[in-house]
Parts: structure tokens; C-alpha cells; sequence
């Protein structure tokens, strides 16, 4: 038994780190409890990393609010604690005269969300901004306010500052029962009870079990994998902006975006699933990107594939987020939340107190906060360690590279191993370092790196 | 670049401490270059043979057979007594707005002022991702370069059973890193459609490993959440899936060039692989940069490696003394079943390329090929060559055969006939 809770937040993604970081603001005590063995380490890890202005959803939804939201908050709280954003901006290309009719629907669309920058532009306008494109644009329409962000900086930010302002950090603890009581409730893990007064549910892709040990039967979760592959940073030159698929009832096309790290990405497949833990790749879905990346940009099919992965969005039957509050039970639900939740995730933080406070928790704003992290910059577009002779001299483990392709070093990767919340295996010592990550994927560097992190699989 | 930034002068800076690199210093600092500086990023320097704990190094160039590591150990002693400035743990990591090469090390972070610049920076293995194997990600998925490091310089355990994937030189590299490991190969796995075994293996027998081969036979899937079941295998002709029971899979061959330095600087880059494009002097396109090694052809021996950088040394030092003048050139290219040759420039009248050889790849078997040389539709030498061309292993050709082209005329072709 771990000692008794005001509140439990239930999955340590990018939306339940964000969630226990703003609660932790208040005077309550908190657990934040993880099956995986690291923060980020499901849906959060494998998105298309983009921070979203919220130009093309659903007029009126929630999530069309917390995505407009969570904008601003996560615009600003990146500056704050270091979280790479690159400002690139996004263009929808029109490649039909279909989907060039569709273009001013989705700029008023866009006004209707309280966008109002989006801009149908002509082909000749598409290729001044892109020029490497293929054959056959013949038009855009403009979202300059779209960029790209680091998707493991972020619930790292938001973990390394709840676990700072006295959240209880519990990893590689899996959920078995939650049993609602008059005054308390008793949160059973496979590591012990918890008693908590109040729940959140941000378990992702297993939020609809959750939901269910708590007696409701309200949505379920259809995995929607996205396969997505990386290519060089050498093909990096190649686009400097977000290309995006204008979608039309025949579907929503894939995408085409520079990556923080200074590769670009292309995809993602979209495909319903029932297994909740199949990430892995098919030869479907590659064959159907190289079709669509022929097409878009030609000159990317040249360079070759640095990475290729699978990520699971938590969809549901329900076009909108799940979000309900049952002041009764003391639980408060957010299920449902797709791949905007990176960008919604501090709006959803926010939401998630207000909804807490009308049910009956008081929360009483502390005084005695420690001040924001400090995130290690992982993104290509700032200085990053090796390069910086200040720090190199103040410290010669920054200049001792590790791992070539993504100049990381020495410092970096002890650093990241002292840290707060220390990575458990090799997939989290990348996405806090991007060590291995890079075009030769641990050629020269693997078995260094392996060696460094004390494990024996890479 | 910031302005304050350490500057080190030098006359030579040779990036990358291979056989190659290491060669090419040793030979310009004793034929009398007074400065030459090595950049190795990696903590040791030696190259890839460090790692390959067997013997069949140092043939060509030492007139010795010695393992890997012993090799690597000559090539870095003849430097240092030479009076080359080796660096190890400093890696050129691009290039100031002038060209200079910027480099990362613990001294600091400081650009490099050097009369000429030789680029050895090797070639590596493609991994599972540029292979596009799709599946799932479990541990256990290695290069041969990963397998040997994690045996031979971290003396780390992998799996039990492996299916080593290719039939080059490097794959029964692979198999006896594996076999030292404690680790049997459970199947040898090549799209190829026969298997060369190395002169030195031959003497053993390959039943004496006792593992089938897979001809004609891509990977198709990685199976296994945390670490490797097993490997789909599909057979290239009858498209017939296989499943494969292993811990482990070494992908071995399929060497790209490490060529992002030379791209970075905007060189011309070869056809077939983008090595940058040479003469037989080894000039880049860009005045004062020079290439060896196996970045010019992923990959041959590092015998062959060597001797480029000693060829490259000679040229290096006629434009250091001033001579920087290029006769014109034509381009090599080569028709399928060739995939590249290199060097893949000739300026006629330039002395002939490392030993007397361009080098080829091939994507077919010919036990005896017969080789024709044109321009302009003219042939310029045919020949039937007495050694066989075979997928995954450098083709040779003799310089004579090119030697009559024209500096005035279009393309040269190198085809079968």
C-alpha cells in the first residue's frame, strides 16, 4: 500500500504529464501511474510531431477549443523550459481540380475554429514555397501558423516539472482494478493499492478498460496505426514546410513535413486495428508511401529511409474527445484523444482543473512552486552541445561525440542518465538524446551507447 | 561559424583514421609534408579492421597476413612514426562558409586551415531501416559493424541463433564473429542466386558450419515484440513465405559510402553510388579536396584502401607545390549489369589509378566476362577478363582498357559484351 492520494492521474503520456504537472500546481498530493516503463513510451512516442493550430477541426468540438488552446499555452510554455518548435508553417496542396474546390470550404472552416491566416494560393504561388514538388500541383491554400515540435521534449518537460513539484512518479505500474468507494477509492496495481480521493483516466490506447473498471461503458478504442518513415537529413533541403494532403471524402492522403531533427517524414498510413500493441510496419504500408512520395516529391525517393515506425492513435466511435467528469465516483474521464493531443495537452491540463474544481476539489494555487526545467535541446535548428565551444570548454564530455550521425555526445548522454526521470532502456535514452537514432543506426555507435546505458540489447 | 572559433593550421588534413586515411598521411608526412593532421572521431583509430578479429589483412600493402586488429595497430604505429598528428575522438562535423573543415573534440570545437584535404571517411552497411524491412522492432537486429562491436570491443552477448542475411565477404565475417559469440547461424539468407565462399573459408568447407543457405530470398518480415522469434522469408521467384525461427538477424553488406561530409560540401558525387566522383589522381570536383578508400568503392579490402591513399598522396603533393592545373576530363560509366565504377572520371594523359585497376560492382554471376570499353560508339578495347564477376565482391579491370579515350568525346561505356 502506497500512502494515501488526493489524486491518481492514470497514464503518463503526453496529456496525463501535462495533466499531473497543472494539478500539482495546487495544493494536492498526486500520483501519476505508468504500465510502461518510461513516460511517452505508447501513443505519445510516435506521431507526426506537429503543433496544430486547430484550422481544420470539427467547428464548436472540444477538441477544436483545446487544440486552439493548447496552442498558445504549449507555444509559450516551449519557450519556457527549451522544447524545440520550428515555425515552417503548412501548405495544403491541391493536386485536383476536386480538392482545389474543397480549399475555400477549409479556409472558411479555418475562421470558423478562430483561424483566420489561411490563404488559397495558385500553383505557381505552391512552388515558390516547395519547389521540389512533383508534377501536377495546381494550387494550395496557406497555414502559416502550423510548425513542428519535439514530441519527447514535451510530456519530458511536463514529467521532469510534476516529478519537481512532488508528484509521485510510479513506472512500470499497470492498473489491475479501480474500485470507487464513499470517501476514497483503491486504485489495485501489480505493485500495490493505492487510495486516492479523485481519478483521472488518461490511460490512451487502454482508456476504455479503464473506463470500464469503473462501471461505464461509454466508447471503445479503435487503434489507428500510421505508419510513417524517415528519411536522411541530407534530403532535408528538400522541404522547408509541412505539405499537406487536402482531404476529400476519398480519404485524407499523407503528409510530408520536416522533422525537429532535421530529417523529413513521410506518412502516415492509416489503418483500424484490434490489437492494441501492434506497432510493427508492413510491407503494405510501405509500398504505399514510396507510391504517395514518388508522387509528391520525387527527388526524396533518392535518399534513403533513416527510420521507419508505427504509432497508434487512441480513436474512438466518437468524432470528439471523451471528456466527462462523474463528481459521484470522484473520476474524471479524457479518453478518446487522437493525434492532436500533443498540441491539446496543456488545455486539456487546464480543462481537466476546472472540471475538478465545479465537482468539488478544492484547489488551492501553492506558493512555494519550484522554478520551470530546463530541457536539454534535442532540435536541429538550435545549438545543440557539440557544437557550442563555451560549453565544450566548460566541459570536454560535450565534445566527445558518441554517436556520429547525430552528433551526440558524451555529456549529453550521462546527463540524461542523472536526470529526474532517467531513461530505463535504449528507446529512451534516444528519445531524450537522439542517440543511435541517426542514418547508420548504430553501425559505429550501438554498442558504445549500450555499453554506456549498462544494457545488453540494442 | 562564429568568427572566435580555434583555428589549427596544417598542410595536409586527412578526415578519417581507416586504412585509407592512415595511409595517405603516413605516405605525405615521408615523402616530406611537414604538417599532416588525422581526424578520427572515433576514440581509436585503425578503421573497420579493429573490429574484424580475423585474419587476411595487410596482403597487398604489408606483404603480410595479419588479423584485423594487428593490422589496424601497424597502420596507426607507422603514422605515428612517421609524424603524423593523429586525433582521435575529433570529428569533422561540417564545413565553414570558406570550406575549411569545423571539428568536435574535447580540446574544444575549433575549424582546420589546411592546404589540401583528404576525405577517407569509409562506407558502412545499410541498416534495417534504409533496407525497408517492415515488422516488427524487436531487439536483436544487427549490422555486422554493430555485431563486431559488441563482440570484439565490448564483448557483450547476442542471441543464440542467428539467420545472417547476404553472401558477401562480410557475411562470413559475420559468421565467425557469431560462432566466437557462442551464437550458431541458423541460416545464411542472399537474394543472390549462388554463394561465394572466400578462399580462406573454402579450406574448411561451408557444411562445416552445418547451416543451409537461402537463395533467391528476401526478408520480407522481423517477427517478435521484444526480442527476435523469427524472420519471414520470401522467395524472390515463386514469392513462397518461409518462417524462420531465430534471436537474432545480422544484415551484412549492402555498403553505402559515408558521404555525408562530401555532400555537405556540394562535390560531385558518382553515378551508382554516391561516393563523390574522382579521377584517377582521386580529385574531387572541389580544387584541394581529395577522396580514398572506401568511400570511393563500398567496399573493397582494406589492402585496396591502403593503396589509395598511398596514390592519393602523390597528387596531394604536386598541388601543394603549386601545380593545380586539370587536363580535361571525360566521364566512366558503366551499363548493367554494372552498378558503378571508380574512378569514375579520366583526363587523358593523367598517369594511370591505383594499381593499374578501375574498380567495378556487379549485380550478376559471369565466371569469364567478356568486357567491352566504347566512346561515341566506338570500341575502345574488348576483352574477355580471367577472373569472374560476382555480386557483392569488387570487379577489376585493367586502366589499359580505357587508357585510349578522348578527352574530346562524350561518355566512356564499360558493358558486357
Amino acid at each position: 500500500m502506497i500512502a494515501d492520494v488526493d489524486i491518481v492521474v492514470i497514464g503518463a503520456g503526453v496529456v496525463g504529464c501535462a495533466v499531473a504537472r497543472h494539478l500539482a500546481g495546487f495544493d494536492v498530493s498526486i500520483a501519476l501511474i505508468e504500465a510502461r516503463c518510461d513516460i511517452g513510451d505508447a501513443t505519445s512516442k510516435a506521431n507526426t510531431a506537429i503543433l496544430h493550430t486547430g484550422f481544420d477541426a470539427v467547428p464548436g468540438s472540444l477538441e477544436a477549443s483545446m487544440v486552439a488552446r493548447g496552442y498558445a499555452l504549449l507555444s509559450g510554455y516551449a519557450d519556457a523550459v527549451g522544447i524545440p518548435v520550428e515555425r515552417t508553417g503548412a501548405v495544403l496542396v491541391a493536386w485536383t481540380d476536386d480538392e482545389l474546390a474543397v480549399l475555400p470550404s477549409l479556409r472558411d472552416k479555418a475562421v470558423k475554429n478562430g483561424y483566420h491566416a489561411c490563404e488559397v494560393i495558385d500553383a505557381g504561388a505552391v512552388r515558390v514555397m516547395l519547389p521540389h514538388l512533383g508534377p501536377g500541383v495546381v494550387g494550395g491554400l496557406t497555414v502559416p501558423g502550423e510548425s513542428i515540435i519535439c514530441p519527447w521534449t514535451t510530456p519530458l518537460a511536463f514529467a521532469t516539472e510534476a516529478v519537481e513539484r512532488g508528484v509521485q512518479l510510479m513506472l512500470g505500474t499497470r492498473v489491475l482494478d479501480v474500485m470507487p468507494g464513499p470517501g476514497s477509492t483503491t486504485v489495485v496495481s501489480d505493485r500495490g493499492d493505492i487510495r486516492t480521493r479523485w481519478i483521472v483516466n488518461a490511460a490512451g490506447l487502454g482508456g476504455d478498460v479503464i473506463d470500464r473498471m469503473l462501471g461505464h461503458d461509454r466508447f471503445t478504442i479503435v487503434p489507428r496505426r500510421g505508419e510513417l518513415l524517415v528519411y536522411d537529413k541530407l534530403a532535408r533541403p528538400l522541404v522547408d514546410v509541412i505539405v499537406l494532403p487536402v482531404p476529400t471524402d476519398k480519404g485524407k492522403g499523407v503528409l510530408i513535413s520536416p522533422t525537429i531533427f532535421g530529417n523529413v517524414m513521410l506518412g502516415p498510413t492509416s489503418e483500424s486495428l484490434v490489437d492494441r500493441a501492434d506497432t510493427s510496419t508492413s510491407e503494405e504500408g510501405f509500398a504505399f508511401l514510396l507510391a504517395k512520395g514518388s508522387a509528391l516529391l520525387p527527388a526524396l525517393m533518392d535518399e534513403d529511409v533513416t527510420a521507419a515506425y508505427a504509432g497508434l492513435r487512441a480513436a474512438t466511435e466518437h468524432i470528439d474527445y471523451v471528456v466527462d467528469v462523474d463528481p459521484g465516483q470522484r473520476y474524471l474521464l479524457l479518453g478518446g484523444i487522437r493525434s492532436t493531443g500533443l498540441t491539446a495537452s496543456m488545455a486539456l491540463a487546464e480543462h481537466a482543473a476546472t472540471l475538478l474544481s465545479e465537482s468539488g476539489l478544492d484547489l488551492v494555487p501553492r506558493t512555494d512552486l519550484p522554478p520551470p526545467p530546463r530541457m536539454p535541446n534535442i532540435g536541429e535548428s538550435f545549438p545543440r552541445p557539440y557544437s557550442r565551444e563555451d560549453l565544450i570548454t566548460a566541459d570536454p564530455e560535450y565534445g566527445s561525440i558518441v554517436c556520429f550521425c547525430e552528433r551526440v555526445t558524451r555529456g549529453e548522454i550521462r546527463d540524461a542518465l542523472a536526470s529526474a526521470i532517467p531513461p530505463s532502456d535504449l528507446d529512451g535514452l534516444r528519445r531524450r538524446t537522439r542517440a543511435t537514432l541517426g542514418r547508420c543506426q548504430g553501425f559505429y555507435c550501438g554498442a558504445e551507447v549500450s555499453g554506456m546505458l549498462g544494457v545488453v540489447d540494442a | 561559424m562564429r568568427e572566435s572559433i580555434d583555428v589549427l593550421a596544417c598542410d595536409v588534413a586527412v578526415i578519417g583514421g581507416g586504412p585509407a586515411g592512415l595511409t595517405a598521411a603516413a605516405a605525405l608526412r615521408n615523402a616530406g609534408v611537414s604538417s599532416v593532421v588525422v581526424f578520427e572521431r572515433e576514440e581509436q583509430a585503425g578503421g573497420i579492421p579493429r573490429h574484424s578479429d580475423h585474419t587476411g589483412y595487410g596482403i597487398r600493402d604489408r606483404r603480410a597476413v595479419m588479423t584485423g586488429p594487428a593490422y589496424a595497430r601497424a597502420l596507426v604505429a607507422e603514422a605515428h612514426d612517421s609524424g603524423v598528428d593523429v586525433r582521435t575522438g575529433a570529428m569533422v562535423t561540417g564545413w565553414a562558409e570558406d570550406g575549411a573543415p569545423v571539428v568536435t573534440s574535447r580540446e574544444g570545437r575549433y575549424r582546420v586551415d589546411a592546404g589540401a584535404i583528404v576525405l577517407a571517411t569509409g562506407a558502412r552497411e545499410r541498416p534495417r531501416a534504409a533496407r525497408m524491412i517492415p515488422g516488427d522492432r524487436p531487439a536483436g537486429v544487427y549490422t555486422t559493424g554493430q555485431l563486431q562491436g559488441l563482440v570484439h570491443l565490448q564483448h557483450r552477448n547476442v542471441g543464440t541463433r542467428a539467420v545472417v542475411v547476404g553472401s558477401e565477404l562480410v557475411s562470413w565475417s559475420a559468421v565467425l564473429t557469431l560462432r566466437e559469440a557462442g551464437c550458431s547461424t541458423v541460416l545464411m539468407a542472399t537474394q543472390a542466386d549462388r554463394v561465394e565462399t572466400p578462399a580462406g573459408l573454402a579450406l574448411v568447407g561451408r557444411t562445416a558450419f552445418g547451416f543451409p543457405v537461402a537463395r533467391r530470398a528476401r526478408v520480407a518480415r522481423i517477427i517478435g515484440r521484444d526480442r527476435v522469434e523469427a524472420i519471414e522469408l520470401a522467395h524472390l521467384d515463386t514469392g513462397a513465405r518461409t518462417r524462420v525461427a531465430c534471436d537474432t538477424v545480422i544484415l551484412t553488406g549492402d555498403w553505402v559510402p559515408d558521404n555525408e561530409l562530401s555532400r555537405l560540401r556540394g562535390l560531385d558525387l558518382g553515378a551508382g553510388h554516391r561516393g563523390p566522383l574522382v579521377d584517377m589522381a582521386l580529385r574531387t570536383s572541389a580544387p584541394g579536396v581529395f577522396a580514398a578508400g572506401n568511400l570511393l568503392h563500398p567496399v573493397d579490402t582494406a589492402d585496396v584502401a591502403a593503396l589509395d591513399g598511398r596514390h592519393v598522396a602523390t597528387e596531394v603533393r604536386r598541388w601543394l607545390a603549386g601545380d593545380s592545373d586539370r587536363r580535361p576530363a571525360v566521364r566512366i560509366v558503366t551499363e548493367e549489369p554494372f552498378a558503378w565504377v571508380a574512378p569514375g572520371l579520366l583526363r587523358p594523359g593523367d598517369p594511370p589509378p591505383s594499381r593499374g585497376r578501375l574498380l567495378l560492382w556487379g549485380t550478376e554471376h559471369r565466371a569469364l566476362p567478356r568486357v567491352v570499353v566504347e566512346q561515341d560508339g566506338t570500341v575502345l578495347a574488348r576483352r574477355r577478363i580471367p577472373w569472374p564477376l560476382a555480386p557483392g565482391r569488387i570487379f577489376r579491370l585493367p586502366y589499359g582498357m580505357v587508357a585510349a579515350a578522348r578527352a574530346d568525346a562524350g561518355d566512356v561505356t564499360i558493358r558486357l559484351a
